[in-house]
């Protein structure tokens, strides 16, 4: 199948409206006669449900939590970009488009990315009308900050905890069609298959995760927004119950799934401390606004620093090397993921990394502390020389930026931060990779949908910050509520749909035999035991670099792993009850599929790109080398065994943005 | 560090539980308190034994999932974080640690440590929003300038993670913290006025309806409260509450 992007003619700064205006509406009484799936309650999933159901749409909607409130986008620290150019620093609908597509190393779609950058400012609008409390300055007004890639103050914020703001306004707005009675919701169900009938997605398969029960249910249209795959690497950012599997179901029922390969490292993250650790904990990016990151100079104080001779309050500014500073003058700390990640790499990788295993740099917010107290004391009208008075003053300051990451730093590290720098290193937090998706935020597969982080289509091989809570809001409140009506036109007259046919029998049957499966398998190991060391072969061989050598091996290990996952699994208790493990069976058998074909991917892209870093491919300064001949989105077909998928490619066209070498100096 | 563990097991909502003992050695001071019952679960597993079930998600202490007690306190020893932020530093060599599932007649027992907390949920359908359109056809963010007193007092009434901490350590299971909450959010900004009235009253209506207790003032909920949600709260609340019974 030919790859139909159904980008909109005309100018780019016209696509969106004119689309709008030539796409099929549904007339207000027949949007009653149709169901709508939603599968997932984050950003994308619970906007998404509210705004369908609003329009009137009888809707459904899904997510493995208890709640729809607990989504992992709940988790979102920093904040949310916007085009509103309420600082007047020259922001505008352009230059966000323009950041994104760059910061995505072109590698994004333009059409998609400049409508996002266009519906941007209407959600900082929504979210403030259902009473999402932003940060706002003495006038009354929204406050703003900046993130990594961009030199203008666009970014909206809740303190550090802007997506469970965004959520439950999300969560508000569905709560109110749920009580209207216009979303059904079901919690604790998680969903195992798409149901296709005549080529279209009619329905799923879902398993209520406190009975066992197997369910049908049916509809005109299924939208996933699932998030992402990251937790493939089983040590990530992520909540430990994001998955891949209702991304994997679809591509396996005929949704072609692109860039799987392309993987953000958060550079600012929590390091490893020891082998039961189960997740790395960010710490939010615009940390990055006021705190340095370096590495001692010289390698005695490496070595004093790690056997704690030498605290790193002691070492003398000149014998700091702020390596992003030095190497990146333009942006500093402010440079995006992709480069500051692996910059850290480099500098702990040439041994320089200040923990005792060697892997972690410093981020330090001495100076933000005198900056902002000596400001302080001046607004007070204090001794602007009284060092303790105005660090004192200065960490007030930053306490009520970003208190509650401070705190959650000293839980974890034991550490005070306010004391002595935090340490920090890069960890997988985002996949830019997902299903497929036309302009309409269709799949290959008629009439099933992918929106938020389960598709592929805004951010390109990196993301920027603050712009997945843009995105997934973008497609849930003002891009799918539309363009599902295209589709969903012709089905005025189809009536409710019957779960009562072969398709439904079949998908069923493939549910439940993978679920006897897993549970009569008799094996001897846990499934975290393959998750981890699927996680590790992920992390050594797919992680920040990648070589040939490396990725071909990567491809026989898995295989070899999900082989031995398969004969040696060992799942505890029934089918027929509240049974973690054998959600987590599932979910890591799918993951045990796609990674194969990540690490084929990447294999294929002789290139480097943001998020993904060949070796091979680099510039005599180490940053990445791209190729004109891999411009183009890798969608693969399922064929079998992930060794058999089969690479369509569809090319991406720069019409309106030159293409230039991505600089951050 | 070596433990003993004491825990709740109970199958199935309709199945008795009962304490069960576990002992633990080489448990790392650094592990969170999750992880250390992940170790176990995995030493379960390796017997063939049924693992401890609990929720949890996020890890970082903002989902609200994580929920248990620990040696009767809500979310464990330590003030202001939730179980999955509690590190076994907390704990000292050969300690005896009780975890129990919340107990309170609107959060039924699921299996083992797990609780059903719907009734929230049906608490937030009944009035926790705001009325508005979700269309972007609304006004300019910055015609709505709000102060920043009452911005930063809304927030942090809205950083309610919905954990049941508050109802789980109250002698009479009131919800009034988690459902005063967001009655609170709404009642300082200036979007939600227009129906705070039917708001505070509907959201009232159901938290009875759910079973939940009534508030004798004992303040257990703001001690255990992981988000340090404040007592200032019920009393906005009962004002609100109180103002929409005059109006009727
Ligand atoms: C710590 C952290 C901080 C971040 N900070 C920022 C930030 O500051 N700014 C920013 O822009 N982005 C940030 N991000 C990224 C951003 O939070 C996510 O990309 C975004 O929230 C994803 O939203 P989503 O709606 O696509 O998916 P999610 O929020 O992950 O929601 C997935 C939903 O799908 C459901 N689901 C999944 N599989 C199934 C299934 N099989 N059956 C049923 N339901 C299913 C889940 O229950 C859930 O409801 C951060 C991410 C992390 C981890
Ligand atoms: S008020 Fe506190 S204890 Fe109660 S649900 Fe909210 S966060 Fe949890
Ligand atoms: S697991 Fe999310 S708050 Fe504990």
């Amino acid at each position: 199948m030919a790859l139909d992007s159904r980008i909109p003619q005309g100018p780019l700064a016209d696509k969106w409206t004119r689309h709008k205006n030539e796409i099929n509406l549904v007339n207000p009484a027949n949007k009653r006669l149709i169901d709508v799936i939603v599968v997932g309650t984050g950003l994308a999933g619970g906007s998404a449900a509210a705004t369908l159901a609003e329009l009137g749409y009888n809707v459904k909607a899904f997510c493995f939590q208890d709640s729809p409130r607990r989504a992992h986008s709940i988790a979102a620290q920093g904040g949310i970009n916007a085009a509103k150019n309420y600082q007047g620093d020259g922001d505008s609908t352009y230059r966000l488009f323009y950041d994104t597509v760059k910061g995505g190393d072109y590698r994004s779609r333009e059409a998609n990315v400049y409508r996002l950058a266009e519906v941007s400012t209407n959600i900082i609008d929504q979210c403030v009308a259902q009473g999402v409390p932003f940060a706002r300055d003495y006038g009354g007004l929204l406050d703003n900050r900046s993130f990594g890639g961009v030199l203008v103050s666009r970014t909206f914020y809740a303190k550090g905890q802007t997506g469970q703001q965004l959520l439950l306004g999300a969560y508000s707005a569905m709560n109110r069609q749920i009580g209207r009675g216009k979303i059904k919701m079901f919690t604790r169900h998680e969903m195992l298959d798409v149901v296709i009938v005549d080529g279209k997605a009619r329905g799923i398969i879902a398993r209520n995760l406190v009975t066992g029960e197997i369910e049908r249910h049916s509809a005109h249209a299924v939208v996933l927004g699932t998030g992402g795959y990251g937790n493939a690497f089983y040590l990530s950012t992520y909540a430990m119950g994001s998955n891949v599997t209702a991304a994997w179901k679809a591509h396996k029922r005929g949704a072609y799934f692109a860039n799987p390969c392309y993987t953000q490292i958060h550079p600012t993250c929590i390091p490893v401390s020891g082998d039961h650790q189960s997740k790395l904990t960010l710490m939010s990016e615009s940390l990055r606004n006021d705190g340095r990151i370096w590495v001692p100079k010289h390698k005695k104080d490496v070595e004093a620093i790690r056997d704690g001779s030498l605290k790193p309050t002691q070492l003398a500014e000149e014998d700091r090397d702020y390596y992003l500073e030095r190497r990146y003058p333009a942006f500093g700390n402010l440079v995006p993921r992709d480069v500051a990640s692996r910059a850290a790499k480099e500098r702990c990788d040439e041994g320089y990394g200040v923990n005792k295993t060697g892997e972690a740099v410093y981020l330090d917010f001495a100076s933000a502390f005198m900056r902002y107290g000596k400001e302080q004391a001046h607004v007070k009208g204090l001794d602007e020389n009284d060092e303790a008075l105005v660090k004192k003053l200065g960490q007030e300051i930053v306490k009520n930026k970003y208190g509650n990451l401070f705190q959650m730093y000293e839980k974890i590290v034991d550490q005070n931060p306010y004391e002595t720098p935090m340490m920090i290193y890069p960890a997988v937090h985002y996949t830019m990779g997902g299903i497929w998706v036309d302009y309409n935020l269709m799949t290959t597969v008629p009439g099933l949908y992918a929106i938020g982080e389960a598709n592929f289509s805004d951010h390109g091989a990196n993301r920027l910050g603050a712009s997945a809570l843009m995105q997934g809001l973008a497609d849930g409140y003002f891009v799918l509520p539309y363009t599902i009506g295209d589709y969903l036109a012709d089905d005025i007259r189809t009536g409710p749909i019957s779960t009562d046919s072969k398709e439904f029998d079949e998908a069923e049957r493939n549910v439940t035999e993978t679920i006897d499966k897993l549970i009569n398998n008799n094996g001897t190991k846990s499934v975290d035991h393959f998750h981890k060391r699927l996680g590790k072969i992920m992390w050594n061989k797919c992680g920040m670099a990648r070589n040939e050598k490396d990725l071909k091996e990567a491809i026989t290990e898995i295989a070899a792993l999900r082989a031995e996952f398969w004969k040696d699994v060992l799942i505890p208790g029934g089918a027929d009850e509240y049974n973690e493990e054998l959600a987590k069976a599932g979910r890591v058998a799918d993951f045990l599929e796609l990674g194969e074909l990540f690490a084929k991917d990447a294999l294929v892209r002789e290139e480097s790109a943001g998020g993904h870093f060949r070796e091979e491919y680099q510039t005599p300064e180490g940053e990445a080398m791209r190729r004109k001949e891999f411009q183009f989105v890798s969608a693969w077909e399922y064929k079998g065994e992930p060794k058999d998928a089969v690479l369509h490619k569809e090319d991406l066209a720069y019409e309106n943005i030159k293409v230039k070498e991505r600089s951050y100096k | 560090m070596n433990l003993t563990l004491k825990i709740w097991r109970q199958k199935s909502a309709k199945d008795k539980g009962k304490i069960v003992d576990y002992t633990m050695s080489d448990v790392s001071p650094d592990m969170s308190f999750l992880e250390m019952l992940d170790v176990l679960n995995q030493e379960l597993i390796d017997k063939g034994e049924e693992p401890i079930a609990f929720d949890h998600d996020c890890r970082e202490g903002i989902c609200g999932m994580c929920s248990m007690f620990v040696n009767g306190q809500a979310h464990g020893p330590d003030r202001a974080i939730t179980v999955c932020q509690l590190h076994m530093r907390s704990f000292k060599d050969g300690d005896t640690i009780y975890i129990e599932p919340w107990r309170a007649k609107a959060f039924p027992v699921i299996k083992d440590l797990i609780v059903d907390r719907s009734s929230f949920d049906r608490i937030q359908h009944a009035g926790g929003f705001i009325s508005v359109n979700t269309s972007g056809n609304t006004q300019d963010a910055n015609a709505i300038p709000i102060n920043k007193h009452d911005a930063d007092a809304a927030f942090d009434a809205a950083t309610c993670i919905g954990c049941g901490a508050c109802v789980a350590s109250c002698k009479n299971s009131s919800a009034m913290l988690f459902v005063s909450a967001k009655v609170s959010q709404f009642a300082l900004l200036p979007q939600g006025q227009v129906e705070a009235t039917d708001r505070v009253m509907n959201m009232v209506k159901q938290m009875d309806a759910e079973g939940f207790g009534n508030c004798t003032n004992t303040g257990a909920c703001e001690v255990e409260c992981p988000k340090g949600i404040s007592l200032e709260n019920i009393a906005r609340m009962n004002r609100e509450y109180l103002k929409a019974s005059f109006k009727g």
